[in-house]
């Protein structure tokens, strides 16, 4: 057991459409992930990573191929049943943040946990805590325009925390951020994988993708590139 | 978690407290037209059935004309004498019949004066009519003969003219005729047709023919039966001898009409029921526009928090807990206008019973009825936008602008 990835894919395709408008987003991938990495997901516009990071995540479906989550076959489950395994394995970094507008940081960190059906006491008590964890104490009761755009990522990757998942999957975390903000949002990623969450990341900048313990390049739909980070930050 | 979903839908309404408004403005307006409705038309209901027990039993009412449908309505028949008025009392079904003249005056008491309707009648009025007397006594049989100037006064025109102070023994005058007060009526309320009935004054017969009118004319009787006679058998007895007396040839019409008053007060009741079904049916249509209403805002709302909904999906809500969710908000949506919408129907009820001089008589029932309709217009109109936001594609939602 010790040694079943988290993540596998196996022959992974995602297909669009149907006869002369059939585009194939991935092609045949294989890609396993151990638990406690940090895989960052890279390559040009159209290449598939963000298909196979919304595959990873449990937001759409293979067309062909098993996704395997901890030696389990997850490729064939319904929707409320990767609903399910969203809830309580996966938590979502997007680039827009996604908060809840006109709704405080504590209640949108409690978001997940309301639908994992804890009692309201212990839902604060722990988003209090992955708040604590991101660094934005004090800041509960601020809504999303009261803070700045690296607060905000600091939000999102709380909510990510709250329903203690096992991986994060952050798509272009940094994009809306500024390069100050984006390397204090990729040091708190990268502090949160040293404590035991294995993290998935989609960009498509090199300097970010060197906060990552491992890099995988999409292109065309096919993996072209899967290597250590030797320089890493 | 229902409560959890319950306090999602309260925050969603109190967040668009104009959008919220306008969109029950419909359910409001459907049950609370309903409920006045349904309120007003069993108060006045309450009210015929209340008149048909306040005419007293088995009282035939004969006037001179053709059939009446109402006040007012007489055509140029003659009228009847008092001869009339005694051989009518010697048929055996009759038990009593009351002569009367109508005419209107106005009625002065020192500084106070009433314009009111007097109605020259016998003492037997008084019984037949399902009157009591308050106080003070009827006519004697002297002062019937003699067209003495005595009245009874009507507790509308009592109050007018003497509010609290004491009126029996003290003279009024109607126009020439210095009348001195007898007798005093209990009050009986307003009428089928909602106009007061203790708006009136009785005099004998003879006072009102020589002083007031100046003829000799009865212009209707009211005639109790004996018990144990039908009204019909009343009704036929009674037209045959004045259709003898009035010496009309077999075949012809009668010149004169006999009419049975509960007849017209279950005829009142019916068209009250009628009425009452009507203007509901339309305050139910009405009921179904709102319904359509919030079915168009929430579907509006899930277009305009699509991005919402994705965030929820991603965060492992599944199709289930989205749908509730929004059924949820719809229901409550409709739930708060029919809530609003009943307390402003009873309070319409209320204002307009008070207006028609009705009893207010709110019904539990309807007012449930109401709730548990407006509850289902939610569940209704709300599951059609609840799905399609279930239904959406949490990829397609996220990046939704």
């Amino acid at each position: 057991m010790a040694d079943t990835p988290l993540i596998q894919l196996q022959g992974i395709a995602r297909v669009y459409g149907e006869g002369e408008a059939e585009v194939r987003a991935l092609d045949g991938v294989d890609l396993a992930i151990r638990k406690g990495e940090f895989v960052a997901i890279m390559g040009p516009s159209g290449s598939g990573k963000s298909t196979a990071m919304n595959i990873i995540g449990c937001l759409d479906r293979p067309t062909a191929g098993r996704y395997l989550f901890e030696g389990t076959d997850v490729s064939g489950l319904d929707r409320d049943g990767r609903a399910l395994l969203r809830r309580h394995f996966l938590g979502f970094v997007f680039q827009g943040f996604n908060l809840l507008p006109r709704t405080t940081a504590l209640e949108n960190v409690e978001l997940p946990l309301i639908y994992k059906g804890l009692p309201h006491a212990e839902r604060v008590a722990k988003a209090r805590l992955a708040l604590e964890r991101v660094g934005l104490a004090g800041r509960e009761h601020h809504d999303p325009s009261q803070l700045s755009g690296g607060q905000q990522q600091r939000v999102a990757i709380a909510r990510a925390l709250a329903g203690e998942p096992m991986v994060i999957l952050a798509d272009e975390p940094t994009g809306n951020l500024d390069s100050q903000r984006s390397h204090e949002i990729m040091q708190l990623l990268q502090q949160l994988n040293r404590e035991g969450i294995t993290v998935v990341m989609v960009t498509h900048e090199e300097d970010i993708a060197a906060y990552a313990s491992r890099l995988v390049v999409f292109v065309d739909g096919r993996l072209a590139r899967d290597e250590p980070v030797v320089a890493r930050v | 978690m229902l409560w959890e979903t319950v306090r999602l839908a309260i925050i969603a309404i109190i967040r668009n407290k104009l959008r919220s408004f306008l969109t029950v403005l419909g359910v409001v307006i459907g049950v609370a037209a309903v409920i006045a409705m349904v309120t007003v038309g069993q108060g006045s209901s309450a009210q015929v059935s209340a008149n048909v027990a306040s005419l007293g039993t088995n009282v035939l009412i004969v006037r001179p004309g053709k059939r009446m449908m109402g006040p007012g309505t007489r055509d140029t028949a003659p009228a009847f004498t008092l001869r009339d008025v005694e051989a009518l009392q010697d048929l055996p079904v009759t038990a009593a019949v009351a002569p009367t003249s109508s005419t209107s005056s106005t009625v002065v008491f020192g500084n106070a004066n009433v314009t009111t309707s007097i109605t020259g009648t016998s003492a037997a009025y008084i019984t037949v009519s399902n009157w009591v007397l308050d106080d003070g006594r009827a006519f004697t049989p002297a002062e019937e003969r003699q067209g003495a100037a005595v009245c009874i006064l009507g507790e509308t025109v009592r109050e007018k003219l003497f509010g609290s102070a004491e009126a029996l023994g003290q003279t009024v005058r109607i126009k020439a005729i210095s009348c001195e007060v007898v007798g005093l009526l209990q009050p009986k309320g307003a009428g089928s047709f909602g106009q007061d009935q203790d708006d009136l004054l009785l005099m004998p017969i003879r006072t009102v023919q020589r002083r007031l009118a100046g003829n000799q004319d009865v212009s209707g009787m009211s005639i109790a039966l004996q018990d144990g006679v039908s009204s019909a058998r009343g009704i036929s007895e009674i037209t045959a001898l004045m259709r003898e007396r009035r010496r009309i040839e077999p075949g012809a019409e009668d010149n004169f009409s006999v009419t049975d008053m509960k007849e017209i007060a279950s005829m009142l009741t019916s068209i009250n029921t009628v009425l009452a079904g009507l203007l509901s049916s339309v305050a139910a249509v009405s009921l179904l526009v709102g319904g359509i209403g919030i079915m168009n805002i929430m579907l509006v709302s899930v277009t305009e928090r699509t991005r919402e909904i994705g965030i929820r999906l991603a965060v492992g809500a599944t199709a289930g807990q989205v749908l509730t969710q929004f059924l949820v908000e719809a229901i409550m949506l409709s739930v708060l206008g029919g809530v609003v919408g009943i307390a402003l129907g009873l309070g319409l009820a209320y204002v307009a019973s008070r207006y028609m001089v009705i009893p207010f008589t709110p019904d539990p029932m309807v007012v449930v009825l109401a709730f548990g309709f407006s509850a289902l217009v939610g569940v209704v109109f709300g599951f059609f936008p609840a799905r399609r936001a279930a239904r959406l594609d949490p990829i397609e939602a996220l990046r939704h602008q």
